[in-house]
């Protein structure tokens, strides 16, 4: 059974002007094509549109009059050399720390999970459900509950290290060097159920037998993980690991609630910081410009990724 | 076929751990509920020194929670179902058909993933109201402005996602059915959908997730009486005093239908295995 | 063949039906034929949004009564006030009348979306000179007209715990700046501070940072409206507020977490601390549980001796504004309603009912005002009080100073020893994300 992802090969060529049957892919396709272009790609095209622009508060009712500034929002973003600049390249740094650590942990916590649930004993429907449970709470209180959770003098986690007698002095984990790790924690408890769920039914699409041919060969559970459940989820994990990737880059909402709107330094989000500079600081066109700028590094990061994807599939297929 | 005894300990114990990692905040979040304001913000306690319920009764008045519940349900439903309905239908094409423009279409859908919410906000809304202008129908500041903004949201990885699932769905189940004579949708539905269902589970549970806590377009696309929970909770913290207390208990109470839902769903992550019905 | 395409066109039928048809749409008011209706975008003053709109709503009622125009009344959370401000200016479709923080007076005016009120406009609604000119002055840029009228005033004050200084033997509140470092060591003892700060909180910070550079004759500005953020005037105000943590030790380290904007007042209600630089906050303070007699309130201090240039400053103009929108369909039935929102009767009804200021000076004939607590505010508004910089990068100056304090801040909390230098270099670098 080929569990490859298949819509990832090119089509055939060739072929010649379609009969009425093979309208049938377009019309699929066409309420999702529709929404995306009026939702996403039409305002997504005047975002970048206006990262040409001067739009700043002088001309914000009257848009199109704001003057053309050419590339020079992108020259102020990408200078090195000048405060904005150096910002946005430690905000990405940053960033990329953030979600590479984020995205490992929760599908690492995800998947052993998703195998720990996978074989009935009793209890297991509660179990699934504690799980989602973070996915459930409306964000804004979760995340304002882990920021009481981790003051320094009050919050609960140094109540429960003092306690256990793990430090002496409670340190602090909203500033300072801490307040990275703690945004990573964070922002994993609120990912990893989302792990969780997609792994899981991942998992249901696996035959039962093919484990069973796997334990007569020899394999114990983690032997079975390795040679069948992994290589058989191999197209969800694809897409689960890029959207993870994607969505914690860009996440907003956890950093903003867990810091406010300035966040300590070591915790820089790169959509925190474009926020600042434009929203608040009513920049729209820089603000646009370094969201074009994010935007292209997730188009090379996708690129790359599914290039590498589909070689290793290619090979595989083989 | 039984489990091994290292398994079941491992079992016990990394499900505990991950589940005290889980609940934690949540019971931090149930004792904030029941204590009274200046307490919230102090020392914290295993146990409320002073128990009230008066955040749970409060609630209700501080801002119109019902309200805002009914439209969060309303909105999230109606989005999570309509964005499954269409990513099903465009899931199947790309999964089952080779046709020409199927990469363009997937790897466009793929790169909305990357827009920044932030870049195309304020586009969007000056593109409902001139639709509203022009047609009539209010866009902003309503329900159905909203709904379709958030389908649209969940569109590209639902599409993916259930592409992926479809893919695992063997094609020998269509040809049997197309031998039955149902033409491509009625296999679609009646043979590949009841298969794909743990996967369709996942990304409705997903799509309404996204649609039930998304902050940053409501709050420019509802008004005081489409406004949903994301953003109305938002309303307790006034000019002078934030009610942690009562933001709890409306946290919690709103999570039970939702969390309710969870577990009556979660039985179907696990219906339907393939493997047995082409034989 | 031909069922199969039907059913696709069904599906997708349906899906374009099924939104349309799952719910109503509420429209944002606009003129009818018959009956004016206003849309009046009101913020959040009171202690909860219903709240608002009760207290609201007979005052609004009063109005219909007599003038025949409706209003359609949205109480809007300050989270999302200014994102539906830009949303609306950006599309030109928004409310008629509208709250704004007067703060950010001058930044919207440049964004052209107001009624400005000219004097022709001014004369409509009854004339400037009603206003006080402590409030009336930050309601634009310096030197144009009015973008907004004030509608609520608010200034800073220093509130004290009368039980805590007694105790302590502390006959009455500090008058200068060495007093309270005085008054507050001796305060400070295990568990308990002298003096809690919102050290997390950009507009917190950067009022503080505001008065205290105003004391030192430093300001943010210069006349053409260029900023100069890393004067020493500013460095030295900066300097002190970091002190009260890192020299002084008079404020707990754990306040440079404070980023909600509530714990500094709530560590003052419940004890924890003495004092607390915050604005008129009675009815907060009484419902954090705080025994009404414990509370003072005094002008905050002033350094002595006085810097040279130095101003006689104790707090920046703090305030609601009401503004017009330039789209508005019913332009003169608007300014009825600011006219009267801003008369006398409204002005001592609302201004009480919300313990804020009210804005023009016939209102405080009525006895409400002559409280202690009151008397002293009114008195920092008309004597001791500057507006915040009249300019239209003030946001960006709010956002890129304030975040800079909360980053010493944070530095002092964790250990790290915060010089002058290391000031000047913040607060360069904070002007330079200006472009200046």
């Amino acid at each position: 059974m080929e569990a490859d992802s298949r819509w990832l090969t090119p089509p055939e060529p060739n072929k010649p002007s379609l009969p009425r049957r093979e309208r049938l892919p377009y019309l699929l396709l066409l309420p999702a094509v529709v929404l995306e272009l009026l939702i996403h790609i039409i305002p997504m095209l005047a975002g970048v549109g206006i990262s040409f622009l001067g739009l700043t508060e002088f001309y914000l009712s009257n848009w199109r009059a704001a003057p053309f500034a050419g590339t020079g929002n992108y020259a102020i973003a990408l200078n090195l050399n000048g405060a904005t600049g150096q910002a946005l390249l430690h905000s990405f740094t940053v960033t990329i720390g953030y979600t590479l650590l984020v995205l490992s942990l929760s599908w690492t916590f995800g998947m052993t999970a998703a195998v720990l649930t996978q074989r009935p004993f009793r209890g297991r429907g509660l179990v699934r459900t504690v799980f989602l449970i973070p996915f459930a709470l409306p964000v804004f209180a979760s995340v304002i509950t882990w920021n009481f959770m981790l003051q320094q003098d009050t919050g609960a986690v140094n109540r429960v290290l003092l306690a256990l007698h793990l430090t002496r002095s409670p340190p602090f984990w909203l500033i300072g060097p801490n307040s990275f790790f703690s945004l990573v924690i964070v922002a994993v408890w609120r990912t990893w159920p989302f792990a969780f769920l997609i792994l899981t039914a991942g998992l249901q699409s696996i035959p039962a037998d093919l484990y069973e041919a796997a334990a007569l060969d020899g394999a114990g559970i983690l032997g079975q993980v390795r040679h069948v459940t992994l290589p058989l989820l191999r197209p969800v994990n694809r897409v689960l690991l890029l959207v993870l990737f994607l969505w914690t880059f860009n996440d907003f909402t956890t950093p903003f609630t867990l810091f406010g709107s300035a966040p300590p330094t070591q915790a820089d989000i790169i959509s925190i910081h474009i926020y600042e500079n434009s929203f608040v600081s009513w920049n729209f066109g820089t603000g646009s410009a370094m969201s074009v700028l994010l935007l292209l590094f997730l188009l090379l990061v996708t690129g790359v990724y599914l290039a590498v994807v589909r070689t290793s599939g290619a090979e595989r297929r083989a | 076929m039984h489990d091994p005894a290292w398994f079941r300990w491992a079992r016990v114990i990394g499900l505990t751990l991950l589940g005290l990692f889980a609940l934690g905040p949540v019971y931090v979040m149930l004792t904030s509920a029941l204590k009274p304001l200046p307490d919230v913000e102090g020392v914290f306690r295993w146990f409320p020194s002073r128990l009230t319920v008066s955040p749970f009764v409060d609630m209700w008045s501080t801002i119109p929670l019902g309200r805002y519940l009914v439209n969060s349900l309303v909105v999230s439903t109606t989005a999570s179902v309509a964005s499954v309905l269409v990513a099903l239908l465009a899931a199947y094409g790309v999964s089952r058909y080779r046709f020409r423009g199927r990469q363009a279409f997937t790897i466009t859908v793929l790169s909305t993933q990357m827009f920044p919410g932030i870049l195309f906000l304020l586009p969007l809304f000056v593109i409902f109201v001139n639709l509203g202008q022009a047609t009539g129908v209010n866009l902003y500041g309503s329900r159905i402005g909203l709904i379709i903004t958030y389908m649209t949201f969940t569109l590209p990885f639902a599409i993916w996602m259930l592409a992926a699932y479809l893919d695992t769905v063997p094609r020998d189940l269509d040809d049997a059915a197309k031998v039955d004579g149902s033409g491509p949708m009625g296999a679609f539905v009646r043979v590949v959908i009841p298969a794909a269902v743990p996967g369709i589970v996942a990304v409705l549970i997903y799509a309404f997730m996204t649609a039930w806590s998304e902050m940053l377009f409501a709050s420019v696309l509802t008004n005081d009486s489409t406004r949903t929970l994301a953003v109305g909770l938002a309303g307790y913290a006034t000019q002078n005093q934030v009610y942690w207390n009562q933001i709890m208990a409306a946290s919690l109470t709103v999570s039970v239908p939702v969390a309710a839902g969870f577990l009556l769903l979660q039985r179907f992550l696990v219906a339907g295995m393939t493997a047995g019905s082409v034989k | 063949m031909r069922r199969t395409k039907l059913t696709t066109m069904a599906f997708v039928a349906t899906l374009a039906a099924a939104p349309l048809a799952a719910c109503s749409s509420s429209s944002s008011g606009g003129g009818s034929a018959a009956h004016t209706t206003l849309t009046y975008w009101a913020s959040n003053q009171g202690t909860s949004l219903q709240d608002d709109q009760q207290v609201l709503a007979p005052q609004i009622a009063k109005f219909t009564r007599e003038t025949g125009i409706k209003v359609n009344v949205q109480v809007i959370p300050w989270t999302t006030l200014l994102t539906q401000i830009t949303a609306a200016t950006v599309s030109g479709k928004g409310p008629d009348v509208l709250n704004i923080g007067n703060t950010w007076s001058p930044s919207l005016q440049v964004t052209g979306a107001f009624v400005q009120f000219t004097p022709s406009v001014m004369s409509q609604i009854g004339g400037s000179n009603r206003f006080l000119a402590g409030s009336l002055s930050a309601t634009g840029e310096s030197g144009k007209p009015p973008t907004a009228v004030p509608l609520y005033s608010l200034a800073y004050g220093l509130y004290y715990n009368k039980a805590q200084f007694a105790a302590a033997g502390i006959s009455s509140p500090p008058g200068t700046w060495a007093e309270l470092v005085a008054d507050g060591k001796k305060l400070t003892k295990a568990g308990h501070w002298g003096l809690a700060i919102e050290g997390g909180q950009v507009p917190e910070n950067v009022h503080l940072a505001f008065e205290l550079s105003e004391q030192q004759g430093g300001s943010f500005f210069d006349a053409t409206g260029k900023p100069t953020f890393d004067t020493p005037q500013n460095v030295a105000a900066v300097r002190q507020m970091i002190d009260f943590m890192q020299a002084d030790k008079i404020t707990n380290p754990a306040d440079a977490q404070y980023s909600k904007g509530t714990e500094a007042l709530t560590d003052f209600a419940t004890g924890k601390t003495s004092m607390v630089i915050w604005q008129a906050a009675s009815g907060s303070l009484a419902k954090l549980g705080m025994n009404a007699a414990d509370i003072g309130v005094a002008p905050v201090p002033l350094p002595s001796p006085m810097p040279a240039g130095g101003k006689n400053i104790t707090s920046m103009v703090a305030g609601i504004n009401l503004a017009v929108f330039k789209d508005t369909k019913n332009l003169s039935a608007a300014l009825k309603f600011v006219k009267f929102m801003t008369s006398t009767p409204e002005q001592e009804s609302l201004n009480a009912t919300y313990g804020s200021l009210p804005t023009v000076s016939a209102a405080y004939s009525d006895p409400a005002f002559n409280t202690p607590a009151v008397s002293t505010f009114r008195s920092i508004l008309s004597t001791t009080a500057a507006p915040m910089p009249e300019v239209p990068q003030e946001s960006n100056f709010e956002t890129t100073v304030g975040t800079a304090i909360i980053h010493l801040y944070a530095d002092a909390a964790t250990g790290k020893t915060v010089t002058s230098a290391m000031i000047a270099q913040a607060l360069s670098q904070a002007q330079q994300q200006l472009g200046g």
